[in-house]
Parts: structure tokens; sequence; C-alpha cells
């Protein structure tokens, strides 16, 4: 009795080993996911995995690419680097010919090494480590901008202003200090000098000090790295004390309270911002599917996910093939139309058309610059 | 040298701005020997009080002086009511107990009052509009000093002059100068204890309330916070100066905004707070009861 259940069990692993064997050679095209998907951080892993459902179900409801079904393998990483290797082996043993992920970026550069070893392209909807694009990972790509893309923005944009010579002040935070340093660290290549470089206390009664030293060091424009309230106040001191230069600021003072507080002060100001897409007809079909699907809103990084499925699944269909030279050749050399508008990636896996844009106040509301 | 000149102004003006505030601290420390940590609450609602009537004054197309005048004058009714009611609710009761209990008891209504402007308004900075009047005489120089600026120098000038004036010379100042030394003693010679208290606090509140709104009008904005970090600053100057004495908490509000913006300026704005803060030590370990502070004789 026992034997035959030995011999039963054998034959079952052998047949279920053939079977998944043929499976490889057979009409579908496994696309893994991997990102966290439980634990503190699922909530910016799962919106891709639906983003990547969606894409998929589209797909394979209009016949496939080239008669080829998509099929979607899920994996965990948790965000933590060491789960994350896992996650990478068990997704090319199911034989998957491109990755969507991973989200964090420690976990993207751990599942990393494993996917350029066995050619497998890896797109990415939110790793934004500058390293990660290094020419490390020739494998790996993502449809978001670098940490340092906003500072790059910034210093190119001051750079057609025609800006020799800028003061930087920051407010000693993470977001606000990282951004100055990489203003600084830009300013050199383009011609521009840091002629001043300082932070400041955040809530302080009077800026008018460091108003005066900005005003004494000859700069021809003040940038600031932080957010809107310390950004009001350094306007309208620097205006009432008769100051004309330009002033320019990141993200976090691209917001309406900005121009509602500082009033006729901000006028002029300028900030960069994310490119605005919510106009974007792909979007608004990525919002209303999911919508009608999930019965909410999309969460974070779903249309950056949307637009890498995309960006994929058209890659296959360019290149006629699952072959990774051939995928990663399409992928640098086609536009696709996306939730985030056209887009392509240049050959470090930096999306092309994806990223920041500069915004000026008009008429108290942010207009892009052109 | 102008530059130097410069910051030597925009110091003065810190010093002015932190000296409004910080005579509330040091007239009711003077009196009761007590921290009023809710003392930059005052000032921030104040400025809240002066934001509301004055916003709906000028949309009903008021001329902007008298704005001015009307949203002053109702912040300081407004913040001598939260003033007195304050002292009679938290620190009344507790007038004989050990003086942590009130300082406790401080620190609750600073949260307490903080937390209901932000129920009761907003957690956004709200836009404060410019009601001071722009001098025509300042537009050249007013990278130097401009009229906001002026406006505060000129204030804080009269508010310390009348200050010292009625401590003096009226019958209140005396009663405030008897309180202050023994009360125990003024209640036996027959002065309102308690009366003094009062009218300590509504001076401090009208006078914080004074400074809430030049300094929201200068800046531009306020939101249910600005009380905490001015309040701090102002009370290191009122140690700084000698806790409990007027004049030596205006001179250590002037000490103060010096050293911030003279450190900003020719050093590093990164280390402005530590510079302040670095001048606090030294002055208290060569002086440990504060530049103009009475040296304290306990008998044995």
């Amino acid at each position: 009795m026992k034997k035959l259940t030995v011999i039963l069990l054998t034959i079952v692993v052998a047949l279920a080993l053939t079977l998944t064997g043929c499976q490889k050679g057979s009409k579908t095209i496994k696309i893994g996911v991997g990102g966290a998907h439980t634990g503190d951080l699922a909530s910016y892993g799962l919106p891709t995995v639906n983003a990547v459902q969606l894409v998929a179900e589209e797909i394979n409801a209009n016949g496939g690419i080239d008669g080829k079904m998509i099929e979607v393998v899920v994996e965990d990483d948790q965000c933590k680097p060491e789960i994350a290797t896992n996650t990478a082996s068990k997704l090319v043993g199911e034989g998957v010919v491109a990755v969507i992920g991973h989200i964090c970026s420690g976990a993207t550069k751990a599942a990393l090494g494993i996917y350029k070893d066995s050619d497998i392209l890896t797109v990415s909807p939110s790793a934004t480590n500058p390293d990660l694009c290094d020419g490390t990972y020739p494998n790996f790509f993502r449809t978001i901008a670098s940490d340092s893309a906003q500072a790059e923005t910034e210093v190119a944009f001051m750079k057609t202003m025609g800006l020799k010579k800028v003061a930087v002040l920051h407010d000693k935070g993470d977001y606000g200090k990282g951004f100055a340093e990489l203003v600084q660290a830009n300013a050199p290549a383009a011609g521009i000098e840091v002629v001043l470089f300082e932070g400041i206390t955040p809530g302080g009664v009077d800026y008018s000090a460091i108003i005066n030293k900005v005003a004494n060091s000859g700069a021809e424009a003040l940038v600031w790295g932080g957010y809107h309230p310390e950004a009001s106040k350094l306007v309208t001191q620097m205006k009432n004390k008769g100051m004309s230069i330009p002033f320019l600021s990141d993200d976090g003072v691209k917001d309406q309270t900005f121009i509602d507080v500082a009033g006729e002060f901000a006028e002029g100001v300028y900030a960069t911002g994310p490119i605005d897409t919510s106009t974007n007809a792909l979007y608004k079909k990525a919002a209303a599917d999911h919508l009608a699907k999930y019965g909410e809103e999309p969460g974070a990084f779903f249309y950056n996910a949307y637009a890498a499925m995309l960006a994929v699944c058209n890659a296959i269909d360019k290149a006629d093939s699952t072959e990774y030279a051939a995928m990663r050749d399409a992928l640098t050399s086609n536009y696709v139309d996306t939730t985030l508008g056209s887009i392509s990636f240049d050959n470090s896996g930096e999306a092309i058309g994806v990223g920041f844009v500069v915004y000026q106040v008009k008429n108290g509301k942010y207009v892009e610059v052109k | 040298m102008e530059y130097f000149i410069q910051l030597f102004m925009s110091g003065t003006v810190k010093g002015s701005i932190y000296a409004l505030i910080a005579l509330g601290y040091a007239m009711v420390y003077g009196i009761i020997q007590l921290i009023n940590f809710a003392h930059g609450e005052i000032y921030m609602i104040g400025a809240f009080t002066a934001l509301i009537i004055g916003a709906t004054m000028a949309s009903a197309g008021v001329p902007t002086g008298l704005v001015l005048v009307v949203a002053l004058i109702s912040a300081m009714v407004w913040a001598a009511a939260y003033g007195v009611t304050l002292e009679k609710i938290a620190y009344k009761p507790l007038r004989n107990s050990p003086r942590l209990s009130a300082l406790i008891s401080a620190i609750g209504m600073s949260i307490f009052l903080q937390n209901y402007v932000l129920l009761a308004q907003t957690s956004n900075f709200v836009p404060y509009p410019n009601w001071v009047p722009q001098f025509a005489f300042l537009e050249d120089i007013k990278g130097i000093l401009n009229s906001n600026q002026f406006f505060i120098l000129l204030t804080t000038a009269v508010v310390m002059v009348l200050f010292t004036l009625m401590i003096r010379y009226t019958k209140m100042g005396k009663a405030m100068r008897a309180t202050a030394q023994d009360k125990a003693m003024a209640q036996l010679v027959g002065i309102n204890v308690n009366q003094v208290i009062s009218v300590t606090f509504v001076l401090g509140s009208v006078t914080a309330a004074l400074g809430g709104v030049l300094i929201c009008s200068y800046m531009g904005q306020i939101n249910y916070y600005i009380g905490f970090i001015a309040g701090i600053k102002a009370f290191v100057a009122a140690v700084l100066g000698g806790i409990g004495s007027i004049p030596g908490a205006v001179l250590g509000s002037f000490v103060l905004g010096w050293t911030e913006s003279l450190g900003a300026g020719y050093l590093s704005s990164d280390y402005e707070d530590a510079f302040a803060f670095v001048i606090l030590i030294i002055i208290l370990l060569v002086r440990p009861s504060g530049l103009l502070g009475k040296k304290e004789i306990k008998k044995v």
C-alpha cells in the first residue's frame, strides 16, 4: 500500500513538472510583480498589483500580445532586502520574462542582481534612489523620477535664466537640505556659483538678518530648499526690503497655500513640481477602471505601475519576442502612451518624459514654464 | 559698514519683537514668581482676534488706518480677558501650592490653548494682512529699516516708556512693586494683592497682543503654533536679562536679537539658535541672576 502511494506521488510530481515545463514554451507570457504586499509598507505595494492586473486583463480581453495571454505572477518582499532575494529567485523560477517592481529602493537593489543574472527586465514604479540607474544594472528601468531629478531640473532652469551666482538656503530638514545639497552639487557643472549656502531655523519670528546676508552676497537669485511657510516669510521679507532677485524653490513650495499666504509677493516665484498628468486620457481611464473594479481611488504609485506595465507589454509587442536584448532595445527606442503621458527610456534606465518641470506663479496660480 | 548697520537694525527689530513678549513674562514672574508658559498663546490669540475683527472690517470697506486701530484695541481687550481668565482658572487656585504645580498648570494651559485655536480655526498657515501704514520717508532706506520694522521699534519704545513711568509714579505701580517685594506684607498694609495680580496679567496680555498683531503684519502669516517659538525665545530673553526685572527683560531681548542677527550675518545662520543659547549660558555662568537681576540674599 505504502509503495503504491510513493509510486503515485512520484507520477504526480513528474506530471506536475512536465506540465510547468510545457507552459514555459506555451501560449502565455508571464510577468512578475515584486513588492511589499504585506507588512507596514503594503499600501505602497498593493496598488502596483492592481495596476498590473488591470492592464493584463485589458490586454487579454483584446486577444493578448500577438495571440499570447499575459499571466501575472505576484510575489511579496515586504520591502525587506533579505526577503527580496528570495522573491526574485521565486519569480525567476516561475519563468517570468519581466518584473514590475520592486517597490522600495533597498529591496529593489537586492533583487536586481538575481534578475540581471537571469536576463530579466525589471521596471520599478517607485524606487527613486539615484544609484539604481548608475549603470550597474542594465536590466533596470523605472517610471518615476529619481531623487536627484528635481534638483537637476532646477539647475538646468537656472542655466537657461542665465544666472551665474545664486544663494541657496534650506530649512535644515531631510527634504529641504537634501534638495539644497543636490542643487549645490549640480550647480558648478552648469557654470553657476553658489555664493551662499546656509540653513535657517523654521518658525523664526524674523529672517531679515539672513536676507541682508543674501543681498550682500551678490547672488542673482535665491534658491530655497524646504516647505512653503518659510518660503512665504522669506519672499514677503525680501520684497518688503525692496529686493527683486528671482526666488526659486521645490515641490514643497509648489502648493496653492503658498500663493494664498504670500499673496502678491508670490507673483513670479518659480517652483519645480511633478509633471501634471491628471488630464491625460489614459490616466482618467485607469482611474475609472480601478474605481469600477475595486470600488475605491487608486493608491500610491498606481499610475507609475500602470505606465510600467504598458511600457513592458508594448516592448514585447514591438520586439515580437520575449528575449531580453530585443525587449530592452524596444523599451529604449520606442515612445509609448501611458498614464504618465508619452514616455520612453534612456540607456541608464530613467524614463524620458517623466519627472519635474518648472512652474511659475502668475496671477495667483502656478503655471508651467515652457 | 552698511552691512553691519543692516544687521544691527535687524537685530534691534528682532530684539523689540522679543521685548514686547518678554515684558509679560518678566512682570508676571516679578509679582508671583510664576513662569507663565501660556504667555506665547496669549500673543497668538491676540493676533488671531485682530485678524478676525480686522478682516471683517476691511471687507466692509473701512479705511486701513481705522482697521488697524480697532483691530489692535479689540485684540488687546480680548487677550486681556484671556490673560485674566487664565490667571483665575489655572494659577490662582495654585497660588499657595508648590511652584512646580503652577508651572505644570501653565504648560497645560499652553497646550490647551494651542489645540483650542487649532480646532476652532485651522491648522494651516493663514495670510495676515499688513495694516501698518507705509511711511514715505523710509522708502529710500527700506533695505535697512522698512515701515513695519519702524512701527515695531516705535511701539516698543512707547510701551517701555509708559511702563517705566507707570511703575515708578502711579499708585498701581507702587502697589505692584510692593507685591513683588513681599506679598503677605503688602496685604497687611492694605494692598489688594488679587487686583494687583490681575492688573499685571492684563498689562502682560495687552503688550503680547500688541506684539502679536505687529509681528504677524510684518511676517504676513499666522497659525496656531506661532506663540510657542516666539514665547520660548522671549522667555530666554527674560531670563538673560534677569527674570522679574522689566528693564532686564528689554535689555535681554536686545542682546538676544543682536546676537542672533550678527551671528547669522557674520558667521552662519545654521547656528543662529546655538549662538543665542551660548550667550545665555555664558551670562548665566558669570551672573547667575541675569544681566539686571537682583541678587537673591538668603538668610540662614
